[in-house]
C-alpha cells in the first residue's frame, strides 16, 4: 500500500481532497449543489472525448468542465439557473455516452472514469494538476470576502459594489478546476460526495466560518485516505468508498451536534425552550 | 426644500423612474441632514424600495439625480450603509454573528486579508453598539428577526456611513422588537451623527423620533416634518384623491375617501 508505484496516489489523493474540501465548503455555504453535480459530468463528456481525439485525458476534463461552468454561469444569469443546469447536465451525459461509443477504450478505463482509479494520476500529469489545484486555490483566496459576502447575504452584497454575476462566474470557474482535478481519482460519479459530504459534516460541528474550511479539508483528506487504503485492501472502486465515508461523515456530524444540543439542554434544563434557545447551545459548542 | 444646507446628507432631486414603461417614480425631491430621523412612508407599491435602489445606486433614474455628500452617486457607495428588506439566513450556515459583522468592514475588497487585533475590536464595539453583545457567537441563522436586524445594522455601521437605508426593517418583527431598533436607530442616528431613512408602510411606530417624513404615494412624494406632511390636503393631492388624517390617542390613521385605510 505504501509501495514506491503508491507514492503519486497518495500525492494526488491529497491534492484532489484539500481542493475539495475547501470548494465544497463554498458548494454548500452558496447552495451551488446542483452546479457541482452537473461540471463534473461535462468532465465525464470531455474525458471521453479526450480518448477518442487521442489527447490527454486531463486536457478533455478541463476544456469540459470549463466549457460547463461557463454555459451554466451565462445561461443562468438571470435568476435561478436550475434548469439551464439541468439541461447542461444531460447535454454532456448525452455527449459523453456518443463520445464513448466512437473510442475502442477498455471498459475498465471507463468505468474508472466513472467511478475513481487509485492510480488515476499518471507521473507526468501531477504538476498539471497540482497547478490546477493551486491556481483554484488562489482564485478563492482572491475572492474570499466578496464571496463570503454574496453567499450569505447577496442583496448586500450588491448594493456593496460586489458584481454578483461575476463572483459567480468565477465560483463555477473554480468548481471546474476542481472537477477537472478530482475526477481521474474519484470519479465523475461519485466527486460530488468529497464535495458535499466533509463541507456539510464540519458546519455541523463548527459556527466559525474558517474553522468550517479547514476543517472540511481535512475531513475530505482523512476520507479520501482512508478511500485509498480501502480500494488497496479489497481492490473495489475507490469512488465506492469516498461516497459511503462522505456520507459517515456528515451522518457523524450531524450526530455530534445532535448529541452536543441534547447534552448542552440536559446541562440548563427551561434554558432551551424553543428556537430562542437554541443559539446559546451553539455558542457552547463555538467557545468549547 | 429650502434646507438644503452645508449638513446635508442626501439630496435626491427631481428623481423619476419608469420600468417597463410604468411611471414608478414622479420627480421625487427631498434632503436628509447629519443626525436626522427620517421615515420613508408608503402603502406597497408605492415605490419605496425603487427609491432606495436609486440612492444606492442600484437604479438608474430615467430623469433627476442624487447627491450624497454634496457628490453625485458613483458605483460604490462607501457613505452608505444599507440593510435591506427580508434577508433568508439559512441556520445551518457557518456564519455567526461577529463574523457577519466582520464582513461590513471590508467585505467587497479582493484578496486574503490579515486579522489585526483592532479589526475584531472594532467587531466587539460594534456588537456592544447595538445591545448584541449576547448572541455574538451564535449562527446568524439561529437568531430571531430583531436579533437578525440589530446583527445587519452592526454591519451596516462598522464601515462608518453617513448614511444609513432601512428597507421595512420592522416589517416581519413583533411589535416590542420593533420598537427596540426604533429606538436603536434614533440613538445611533442622534450619537453618531448619522442620516437614518427608513422605509415602512406603517408610520405609528416610527412617530417618537421621527424628524422628518418623506411620504410616498402614487410615485410621488411629500417632505417636511410630521405635522407638515401628515395633513389631509398634503395627503390627498398626492394620492390624487379625498384622504383624511384622523389622530387617535396620539396615533394617525390616513383613511381615504371610501373608508378604508390606506
Amino acid at each position: 500500500m505504501f509501495a514506491s508505484f503508491m507514492t503519486n496516489a497518495w500525492i494526488s489523493a491529497t491534492i484532489v481532497a484539500i481542493v475539495a474540501g475547501v470548494v465544497g465548503y463554498f458548494v454548500v455555504l452558496r447552495g451551488s449543489a446542483f452546479p457541482a453535480h452537473a461540471i463534473p459530468k461535462g468532465a465525464f463528456a470531455g474525458a471521453a472525448g479526450a480518448a477518442l481525439l487521442g489527447v490527454s485525458t486531463l486536457l478533455g476534463l478541463a476544456v469540459f468542465s470549463v466549457l460547463g461552468a461557463l454555459g451554466i454561469g451565462y445561461l443562468g444569469r438571470r435568476g435561478r439557473h436550475d434548469v439551464v443546469t439541468a439541461l447542461a447536465l444531460v447535454l454532456m451525459l448525452a455527449l459523453g455516452a456518443a463520445f464513448l461509443s466512437r473510442t475502442v477504450e477498455y471498459e475498465a478505463a471507463i468505468f474508472s472514469l466513472l467511478f475513481g482509479e487509485v492510480l488515476g494520476v499518471s507521473t507526468n500529469e501531477l504538476l498539471p494538476v497540482a497547478l490546477m489545484a493551486v491556481g483554484c486555490l488562489a482564485v478563492v483566496g482572491i475572492i474570499f470576502r466578496p464571496l463570503m459576502l454574496s453567499s450569505i447575504v447577496p442583496e448586500i452584497a450588491e448594493a456593496r459594489g460586489v458584481r454578483a454575476y461575476w463572483i459567480e462566474i468565477c465560483f463555477l470557474l473554480v468548481v471546474a478546476f476542481a472537477t477537472a482535478v478530482t475526477v481521474p481519482v474519484v470519479g465523475a460519479l461519485l466527486i460530488f460526495s468529497l464535495m458535499m459530504g466533509p463541507p456539510a459534516a464540519a458546519r455541523s460541528v463548527t459556527s466559525r466560518p474558517l474553522l468550517a474550511m479547514v476543517l472540511s479539508a481535512a475531513i475530505a483528506l482523512l476520507t479520501v485516505w482512508l478511500a485509498i487504503a480501502a480500494s488497496y485492501q479489497t481492490n473495489w472502486p475507490i469512488g465506492f468508498f469516498v461516497g459511503v465515508f462522505g456520507a459517515a461523515a456528515y451522518g457523524l456530524g450531524r450526530g455530534y451536534s445532535a448529541w452536543r444540543r441534547g447534552r448542552s439542554a440536559a446541562a440548563r434544563p427551561g434554558q432551551l425552550t424553543g428556537a430562542s434557545g437554541d443559539y446559546h447551545d451553539r455558542r457552547e459548542q463555538v467557545l468549547d | 426644500m429650502t434646507d438644503i444646507a452645508e449638513h446635508a446628507i442626501l439630496n435626491v432631486d427631481q428623481v423619476s423612474v419608469a420600468l417597463s414603461g410604468r411611471q414608478i417614480l414622479d420627480q421625487v425631491s427631498f434632503t436628509v441632514g447629519a443626525g436626522q430621523f427620517t421615515g420613508l412612508i408608503g402603502p406597497n407599491g408605492a415605490g419605496k424600495t425603487t427609491l432606495l435602489r436609486v440612492i444606492l445606486g442600484l437604479q438608474r433614474p430615467s430623469a433627476g439625480s442624487v447627491s450624497v455628500l454634496g457628490k453625485p452617486l458613483s458605483g460604490r457607495q462607501q457613505a452608505v450603509g444599507y440593510v435591506p428588506q427580508k434577508v433568508q439566513l439559512d441556520p445551518d450556515m457557518p456564519v455567526r454573528a461577529r463574523d457577519l459583522v466582520a464582513l461590513g468592514i471590508d467585505g467587497n475588497r479582493y484578496g486574503l486579508r490579515l486579522r489585526p487585533a483592532w479589526r475584531s475590536e472594532a467587531v466587539r464595539e460594534m456588537l456592544h453598539a447595538v445591545d448584541a453583545d449576547r448572541f455574538a457567537d451564535a449562527r446568524v441563522g439561529d437568531l430571531s428577526g430583531g436579533e437578525q436586524q440589530r446583527v445587519l445594522i452592526a454591519h451596516a455601521l462598522i464601515s462608518r456611513p453617513r448614511l444609513l437605508l432601512l428597507d421595512e426593517p420592522l416589517a416581519n418583527l413583533d411589535l416590542r422588537s420593533g420598537q427596540e431598533i426604533v429606538s436603536l436607530l434614533a440613538r445611533i442616528a442622534r450619537e453618531q451623527q448619522i442620516a437614518v431613512l427608513l422605509s415602512a408602510h406603517e408610520m405609528n411606530p416610527l412617530l417618537p423620533v421621527m424628524d422628518r417624513v418623506v411620504y410616498l404615494a402614487a410615485g410621488r412624494a411629500a417632505s417636511g416634518t410630521t405635522a407638515e406632511v401628515i395633513t389631509s390636503p398634503v395627503l390627498s393631492s398626492l394620492y390624487g384623491y379625498q384622504v383624511d388624517v384622523l389622530h387617535v390617542h396620539g396615533r394617525v390613521l390616513v383613511v381615504a375617501g371610501a373608508g378604508e385605510q390606506v
